[in-house]
């Protein structure tokens, strides 16, 4: 499960929780999410502008 | 041993703090003067025996503030950035903006009672009262705006209150979805096109924000599998507040008060539309090789630095900053130098859009100065792109702010 991040706001979208408020359910991948999908928090950025976040050692590299 | 978190948060310590005093931190308080202007028009009839002062909230709003404006001037001036962090931590800031809610419903209420008790004013008198009211809560809806980015949950509830008198529900939608992620492109019912009186762009936007926010709403719902007429649909919901609000009005005070009540919401929502119009007049983003529109940078917004409507309006003035960092709160936010300055505050600015000649003489020249002479660089109205590029069409050709008068008799070609 990867966590990809908003660079303006730090919102981040965790696969594992998803965002069920706008549509994706816990689970959903993040290849599953449409690219003109802005942050939910700030409208800045859109899909294609997050930047995955480092995951920790033990969670299994990717 | 007084030194408590008060608010049951860690205090913040002054090694975070260095020296550094917030001399506008009590100067947030003047904003919720504005609920109280209604009060203070109603001792004012009872003083002077005039009942132009129940028209006290366009007084306030379109003489008082751009003349105390004028007096006061310009504040650049910027926090610290190693101090950003910390301001924006500072709970005493939001819950100045918090108190502006009771106040706000608490005026409306008063606002009917004078209207209607011993038997009811005069017409012009209540037009005057619902005039008022409508400056206050289009006030309201920057207070909603300020409160609806913020990611608490509680705040974007407020911030839903904010806006049920006018029955604008839906901006917190259109604004945050939809604004901001297309401002200044033709797409964006909300940003105002060059040669775009703000009489055709009233209805462009009031429609257009509706429309827009339907569709933005409707998508997320259809994700998440729930219908579109639903108790989910937060435009609905929104809406439902209005509604709820203006029956228990016209249940108290009657329904007489049926036509005040709406004057209010359009003369309400009709000041949020000209402050839309001006904040992004004619500025465009450039359009990349990959289809998408270049990232918004503080050169797509209009900023004023005048200190008066900056403390009534916390700080929407300084837009850029605002638009590179939604959800920064109003104390934070920073003059950029590089960003497009009108020339008086936004209550100024608005009096000039009700008037289109005279917003074009002061604006497209400014405009123009900001794309280097380039029009082809600013969002044009399609209707009069041809005549405007007949007028400014030459690159560098006004470079200077040439006195409009000598432009127009001049030949382009003497220029540059």
């Amino acid at each position: 499960m990867s966590v990809f991040r908003c660079e303006v706001c730090g919102y981040q979208y965790d696969e594992e929780h998803g965002e069920p408020r706008e549509g994706f359910p816990a689970g959903t991948p993040w290849a599953a999410v449409p690219d003109d999908w802005c942050c939910p928090d700030c409208g800045v950025r859109e899909k294609v502008d997050f930047l995955p976040v480092d995951q920790p050692a033990d969670a299994g590299s990717a | 041993m007084r030194e408590g978190s008060l608010s049951g948060r860690p205090s913040i310590t002054t090694t975070e703090r260095p020296n550094w005093r917030d001399r506008r931190r009590y100067l947030w308080l003047l904003g919720t003067v504005l609920p109280l202007l209604s009060f203070a028009g109603w001792g004012l009839v009872n003083l002077t025996g005039l009942g132009l002062f129940w028209w006290i909230g366009p007084i306030f709003v379109f003489v008082v503030i751009p003349v105390v404006d004028q007096l006061f001037g310009d504040d650049p001036s910027n926090p610290p950035e190693e101090i950003i962090a910390w301001l924006e931590r500072d709970r005493y800031y939001r819950y100045v903006i918090y108190g502006f809610l009771p106040l706000q419903y608490l005026a409306i209420f008063a606002g009917f009672w004078l209207m209607t008790r011993n038997g009811g004013l005069a017409v012009v008198d209540r037009v005057g009262i619902a005039v008022s009211m409508g400056s206050l809560n289009g006030i309201g809806i920057n207070i909603a705006h300020e409160l609806g980015h913020k990611k608490e949950h509680l705040e974007r509830w407020f911030s839903r209150i904010a806006l049920a008198p006018t029955g604008y529900g839906h901006f917190f939608i259109e604004h945050n979805r939809g604004h901001h992620v297309r401002v200044a492109t033709p797409d964006d019912p909300a940003s105002s096109r060059m040669g775009e009186s703000f009489w055709a762009f009233w209805p462009r936007t009031v429609v257009g924000s509706v429309r827009s926010a339907w569709q933005l709403e409707r998508r997320r719902l259809r994700r998440m599998g729930k219908p579109v007429f639903g108790p989910r649909n937060d435009i609905l919901t929104a809406w439902a507040m209005t509604i709820v609000l203006w029956a228990v009005l016209v249940a108290v005070f009657g329904v007489g008060i049926l036509p005040y009540v709406l004057l209010q919401a359009v003369f309400g929502f009709s000041l949020l539309e000209a402050v839309n119009y001006l904040e992004h007049y004619g500025l465009l983003r450039e359009s990349l090789a990959n289809g998408r529109y270049e990232r918004v940078t503080p050169r797509h917004s209009w900023n004023n630095n005048h200190i008066v409507t900056n403390l009534f309006l916390y700080q929407l003035q300084r837009h850029s900053d605002h638009h590179a960092n939604p959800t920064r709160r109003y104390q934070a936010l920073r003059h950029f130098d590089e960003s497009p300055q009108l020339p008086r505050g936004y209550a100024t600015m608005i009096v000039l859009a009700y008037f289109p000649p005279l917003w074009r003489k002061v604006m497209d020249r400014r405009l123009l100065a900001h794309y280097g002479g380039d029009v082809t660089r600013a969002n044009i109205q399609p209707r009069k792109r041809a005549a405007i590029l007949a007028r400014y069409g030459v690159p560098g050709a006004s470079l200077d702010p040439v006195p409009a008068q000598a432009r127009s008799h001049g030949e382009r070609e003497e220029v540059g």
